[in-house]
């Protein structure tokens, strides 16, 4: 091309172009090699003339008529997706292009925070995890390490404390579950910025389950266990299954009766001599000789 | 046909060896229409010293009445055609025993009420065994065979025919509907409500957990060609659970020979600490293609209700011939349940399961009223139970549960 330019020169009617091409062909223009996400900055250019400013990156493009020799400026909108771009600088049949970064915003905006599980039991040792991702306000992971502190407060007072230092944006820890059921609240913070999950701790599986029976009108029985609780002492929840059974001359009646209000009350054929248990899950409660008293 | 009759070559056959061929059979043929013409002779002896005590019928609705009831078949079965034909007002008028019941509670008794199962069925088909017949009045054993969107169930009733002038007439064993009284009863309800993740939610927010079910036992057996596993799934979350099972069979090389679900043979709703059998038939595969198996059970988690609370009372297994387990419903809450499941699981002496089957009760269950059941079982699967476990399922025309 530049070998071409003289027989170009030669022709009286493309001077003008002659000359603007080679204005383009010293302007220059320098981009920092990275650049943070949503600062304002600016681009030396030389050389003189009009030109198109091209900025192609990760999920925007940018177009600019600049004035060569003057500075190009880059508000804070302008440029806030974090990735690898491509600056093009066209005048007239030239062109330019320069590859610049652009960073994450040093300032955390907002935490990606996944905690899980939502529902666990009790007592379970490292039971709940939590990741953190770190974004700035516009969304960019966070590549830098960053201290990020966990909170998992229960709902006895009681809370647990870890920190963890981000890698690659991620942060990870794992808590244990209280030993008291109840809505436990989760929280990551980095510098300032913090968000907040709901974790809820169940009461595990019936430790015991005493049953009393006592006679009913219409020659039956009837059942009721005492309040049903786990080995730490928590309320089973209401709706956990408790399954009566009657064994009497080759005969079994059973139900299956879901606890309300923290009790499992049902009726059974009275049958004196018939043999009652009560059961949830693989838990065994104690066995009664109906003798009709 | 004879190698001899073959070979059409006259080289190689001797023309002596033919002549007593030929003899033989004709005697032979002979002796044989002899002992034809004798068996014909006695079949017909017998059939006319003993006829034929069954009748049968298959309910057509487009069928003729047959007007002149004159014998106490042709009574029956111009009653259950009637019936089949859901003319509920001409069977009624059929009937010999009009007085003692009326017509609502004949169609009550036939489709049942409060939208149970017969109250969709038809009557399929009937099969009329005659008991005992006199000049005046006959008993009739009449088998009926209705059929409802989830199989065939078989009702048997024993039906009085009497003369009555010329014709016969069906003196209608009535099975009067109990009626539960007017009465308030107070039930705690119990209901589990979900809210999910919202569009608005970002993407870190979590959303509810899904029921943790699992499965506690799984057998598979081959039985008549076909590959039936059997097993039991536990709900040990706190909160119900819509689950199903879903397994695959796969050969030596990995290779899926075929995929099936449980479908119905399983209680969908689990609550909390609740186990439910299931039961997944793949037909046409044999234990001998199978290498492995995949198992996939599967939870969601809905909104439930832990009502109404089902009794099962005085469960009983019943011997051969007609080996079973029957035993009675009895809903304890105060909602009537319009289709109930009942879902037994069968295991051995060493508390392996043995087989899993189920059974519609065809009535609707009302409040404190006893429905019975029956869950047949195989010949060959009897002897081997041991003990058993029942669950139900009920479906309510206002929600499924």
């Amino acid at each position: 091309m530049k070998k071409r330019t003289p027989s170009l020169c030669a022709l009286p009617m493309l001077l003008a172009l002659c000359l603007t091409q080679l204005a383009a062909a010293q302007a220059e223009f320098r981009f920092p090699a990275t650049v943070e996400a949503g600062s304002e900055f600016s681009v030396a250019t030389s050389g003189s003339g009009e030109a198109s400013l091209y900025i192609v990156g990760p999920g925007e493009a940018l177009e600019r008529k600049v004035q060569l020799g003057e500075k190009i400026s880059f508000g804070a909108e302008d440029l806030h997706n974090a990735g690898h771009y491509v600056a093009i600088l066209i005048a007239g049949a030239s062109s330019r292009s320069v590859q610049f970064d652009v960073a994450a915003s040093s300032r955390p905006g907002a935490l990606g925070f996944l905690a899980k599980p939502s529902r666990l039991a009790v007592n379970r040792e490292n039971g709940i995890s939590g990741v953190v991702y770190i974004f700035d306000t516009f969304g960019n992971l966070e590549l830098s390490p960053r201290d990020v502190s966990f909170q998992l407060a229960d709902a006895i007072g009681g809370a647990q404390l870890r920190n963890a230092t981000s890698r690659e944006g991620v942060a990870f820890v794992q808590m244990n579950s209280a030993p008291k059921a109840g809505a436990a609240h989760f929280q990551a913070a980095v510098d300032g910025v913090h968000a907040t999950r709901v974790i809820e701790q169940v009461p595990g599986d019936p430790c015991s389950i005493r049953m009393t029976a006592r006679p009913a009108a219409g020659q039956r029985v009837r059942l009721q266990t005492d309040p049903v609780r786990d080995c730490g002492g928590n309320p089973v929840p209401d709706g956990t299954i408790v399954s009566f059974t009657e064994t009497y001359g080759g005969r079994v009646s059973t139900v299956d009766v879901p606890l309300k209000r923290g009790v499992a009350q049902t009726e059974l054929p009275a049958e004196n001599g018939a043999v009652i248990s009560a059961a949830a899950g693989v838990v065994l409660g104690n066995e009664i000789r109906w003798s009709g008293r | 046909m004879s190698a001899d009759f073959l070979n059409t070559n006259p080289r190689n056959i001797d023309s002596g060896v033919m002549d007593r061929g030929h003899e033989n059979r004709k005697h032979g043929g002979v002796i044989f229409a002899l002992g034809l013409l004798v068996a014909t002779l006695a079949l017909v002896a017998v059939g006319t010293i003993w006829p034929n005590q069954q009748d049968s019928g298959v309910a057509e609705p487009k069928a003729k009445l047959i007007i002149s009831a004159s014998s106490p078949q042709d009574a029956v079965n111009n009653l259950l055609q009637q019936i089949a034909r859901r003319e509920w007002h001409s069977a009624y008028e059929l009937l010999g025993n009009k007085g003692e019941f009326s017509e609502t509670e004949f169609r009550s008794d036939l489709t049942g009420d409060y939208g149970s199962l017969r109250s969709y069925a038809m009557l399929n088909q009937f099969d009329l065994q005659p008991l005992h017949a006199s000049a005046d009045q006959a008993l009739i054993r009449a088998h009926l065979l209705w059929s409802s969107v989830v199989g065939t169930f078989g009702d048997s009733r024993d039906l009085h025919v009497v003369r009555n002038g010329r014709r016969w007439e069906v003196n209608w064993p009535i099975v009067k509907q109990t009626r539960v009284p007017p009465q308030v009863i107070p039930v705690n309800y119990l209901r589990w409500d979900v809210i999910y993740r919202g569009p608005e939610d970002d993407w870190g927010a979590q959303d509810v957990e899904a029921p943790h079910v699992r499965i506690v036992a799984m057998h598979p057996v081959d039985r008549a060609g076909e590959v039936i596993l059997m097993g039991e799934l536990l709900n040990e979350d706190v909160v119900p659970a819509f689950v199903t099972v879903k397994a695959t069979l796969l050969d030596s090389k990995g290779a899926a020979l075929g995929t099936e679900d449980a479908f119905d043979r399983i209680s969908h709703v689990l609550l909390p600490k609740q186990v439910t059998p299931f039961r997944v038939d793949f037909h046409n595969i044999r234990m001998s293609q199978v290498d492995s198996i995949r198992m996939q059970p599967s939870s969601n988690l809905v909104p439930a209700s832990a009502d109404p609370v089902i009794g099962i009372e005085s469960q009983q297994l019943n011997p051969l011939p007609n080996a079973s387990l029957t035993g009675q419903l009895v809903n304890q809450s105060g909602q009537v349940v319009n289709v109930a499941h009942v879902i037994g699981t069968f295991y051995d002496g060493g508390g392996q399961i043995v087989w899993v089957a189920d059974q519609y009760p065809s009535r609707a269950l009302l409040p404190g009223t006893p429905v019975p059941f029956q869950i047949s079982l195989p010949a060959d699967i009897s002897s081997k139970v041991k003990t058993y476990r029942v669950v139900t399922t009920t479906y309510i025309s206002s929600r499924i549960q």
